[in-house]
């Protein structure tokens, strides 16, 4: 393990930060990442990325979830508690993604994401609705000019499991439809193959679906299913994958496969899209989805997020959380907060 | 053998009992219990406010299932109590005796009370709708019935005694299809957590019955005051100003509210309860139903 890190090729790097921290149980001399083999290629070929990704270096699996463990234990309260419930709530993609959802159910969410707190006017709204594409044009009229987005999950979603003609009309009709954003599910079964060129080359073709007419083009995010890759190395190798491919925000979960998105996962993608940044200087966001029901998750969340990522992701443009329960769970905590009373379930919406 | 070995002893740590597993305390505090002697009996957990949240959510998740239970089954479940508890009386009688300083007879006297409580309010369960329950006459085509329903999570002080008083606060309240968190007798706390084990392989579903330990006045307040609370018996309140300040934070959404018996005529836990016990936390729905023509 050793010999083996040590002979990977490394480049002269700034000092990557938490990378250094990870790796230093393993390893005395961290290895930086390597860079793309070149920039701006329009498409890779399997080897290339191959040799690529799997001279990433490697995550510590106990370290990652130390580190999350630790980040978890930060104590947030009363003015920093106000200010992260806040801002929580406004990073929020509120998601309804059932197959009984209805015209009137995507509405009600879109109202409640304008307003989430009809009894409090400093309530922030949320960044988001998510929902299947087929309610896109919904949603774009329930939410008006109110700022909230309209996000569209896409690409045969939540299997990924469709040609890519479909794919793109899917991605195509929701743009077209109204969506500022497009939630896309990568191949799976082509990235645990080892056919990393394919999944690239599908993350860059929706990318230019999600082009509109008038020459702008709706935000992407890209969905690694972190559920179904089993390792954070792998979870590692697709962020900068979707990253190098375009990505406009990483995602870990469809939220239809458990375990969804945990801290060590969010982890793990905060630090591919941090070591990004350095190398490009381009940002790209991220979004943990499904499995985050508490307030107390969300802090945690946030917490990493400044610790790993940096502050300059602090912001419902570059982190968002994936969730329908979340949100009535901040509600709660935000009451409490102001009233210095317990708050229920009969107090908020049931959606 | 010939040679003496000294076994080391086992002691038991008192936990809360809170959606029907027994976590410590949220807060890792503590506070000693001593006995009727002085001498000292355990450390019991003492629960903070966070605690009585977390409590209400297991009590508020519990209770739709257990309210929409036939009445038959509640009743079976609370017999099943008492049958348990029946056969882990010897540990109830001790751990009496060194609480209270009572005598092995009282203690048994005790343990019997406790035990016939839970099988009389075991019969009532699906016979309070008949008591309290109605077909009212309406002038029209309609039979319209009155029947007695569950009104939620419910709080409640216990009284001091450690088991009878506990038993005759939780039996009424579950009976009747309630979910309720119960701060155990603040002095004697010890044998409270112990029948949270009996209620824990009694049939009980988790979270129908959450016992937390700790202080009055401070868990008092947040339960109270929780908006997701449907009701508070304050019967081991013995403070009067305690009382009042705790009824004035149940008014905000509107609580059932059983104030505890004034101090010159205490409640006396020997007698028949009132109905008014499973009454107080009941609310009446009253359905219409067409008759055929």
């Amino acid at each position: 393990m050793l010999a083996a890190m040590a002979a990977r090729p490394t480049l002269d790097l700034p000092d990557p930060g938490d990378v250094t921290t990870l790796d230093a149980a393993a390893s005395d001399t961290p290895p930086a990442p390597p860079a793309p083999p070149e920039q701006l290629a329009p498409s890779r070929s399997d080897a290339e990325l191959r040799a690529w990704l799997h001279g990433l270096p490697g995550v510590d699996q106990v370290g990652a979830e130390r580190r999350a463990a630790m980040l978890g234990t930060r104590s947030i309260k009363t003015t920093a508690k106000a200010y992260a419930l806040d801002l929580a709530i406004s990073m929020v993609d509120l998601t309804t993604l059932e197959g009984q959802d209805t015209p009137g159910k995507v509405r009600a969410l879109a109202a409640k994401a304008q307003r989430p707190d009809p009894t409090d006017r400093s309530c922030p709204r949320t960044a988001a609705v998510c929902v299947y594409g087929d309610l896109v044009g919904v949603a774009r009229e329930a939410v008006g000019d109110s700022g909230v987005q309209v996000a569209a999950v896409a690409t045969a979603f939540p299997s990924g499991r469709a040609s890519l003609e479909v794919k793109l009309a899917d991605t195509r009709d929701a743009v077209a439809a109204g969506a500022d954003e497009i939630d896309m599910v990568i191949d799976r079964g082509a990235f645990l193959t080892g056919r990393y060129g394919l999944v690239h080359e599908q993350i860059m073709a929706v990318k230019d679906a999600c082009r509109r007419p008038d020459g702008t083009s709706a935000h992407l995010k890209v969905i690694l299913e972190t559920g179904e890759l089993a390792t954070l190395d792998a979870v590692r190798r697709a962020s900068v994958l979707a990253i190098d491919a375009g990505a406009d925000f990483i995602k870990t979960s469809t939220g239809k496969v458990q375990p969804a998105a945990t801290l060590p996962v969010t982890l793990v993608m905060l630090q591919a899209v941090r070591d990004h940044r350095e190398r490009t200087g381009v940002m790209v966001g991220v979004k943990p989805a499904g499995g985050i029901r508490t307030s107390k998750d969300a802090l945690k969340h946030l917490v990493m997020v400044h610790e790993v990522a940096g502050p300059d992701w602090l912001d419902p443009a570059w982190f968002r959380f994936g969730a329908s329960t979340l949100l009535n769970d901040l509600l709660m905590q935000r009451m409490r907060l102001r009233t210095g009373r317990y708050t229920g379930s009969d107090d908020v919406t049931l959606d | 053998m010939s040679e003496q070995t000294t076994r080391i002893d086992v002691r038991k740590t008192y936990k809360l009992y809170v959606g029907g597993a027994f976590p410590r305390s949220e807060s890792a505090r503590s506070y000693e219990v001593h006995g009727a002697d002085g001498g000292f009996l355990a450390n019991a957990s003492l629960a903070s406010r966070k605690d009585a949240r977390d409590a209400v959510v297991a009590a508020r998740k519990a209770f739709g299932g257990w309210s929409t239970r036939t009445a038959y089954n509640r009743g079976q479940v609370v017999y099943r109590i008492a049958e348990v508890l029946e056969g882990r009386r010897a540990q109830f009688e001790a751990e009496l005796r060194q609480a209270q300083g009572v005598d092995a007879a009282q203690a048994a006297a005790s343990v019997d009370a406790a035990v016939d409580r839970l099988v009389w309010y075991a019969g009532w369960a699906d016979k309070l709708a008949q008591v309290v329950g109605n077909a009212n006459p309406v002038a029209g085509p309609y039979f319209n019935v009155s029947v007695p329903e569950p009104t939620g999570v419910v709080a409640a002080i216990a009284p001091t005694d450690p088991l009878l008083g506990l038993v005759s606060v939780v039996a009424p309240l579950i009976v009747t299809g309630n979910a309720c968190v119960v701060v155990a007798s603040e002095e004697h706390p010890l044998p409270a957590i112990t029948l949270g084990e009996v209620m824990a392989t009694s049939d009980l579903p988790g979270g129908v019955v959450n016992v937390l330990t700790g202080r009055r006045a401070e868990l008092g307040p947040p339960l109270a005051s929780h908006l997701d609370v449907d009701g508070l018996d304050l019967a081991g309140v013995s403070d009067p100003a305690l009382a009042t300040e705790l009824e004035v934070l149940a008014a905000e959404n509107l609580k059932r509210v059983r104030r505890p018996a004034p101090a010159e005529r205490p409640e006396d836990l020997l007698a028949e309860p009132p109905l008014e016990r499973m009454t107080t936390f009941v609310e009446t729905k009253t359905v219409w139903h067409p008759r055929g023509l």
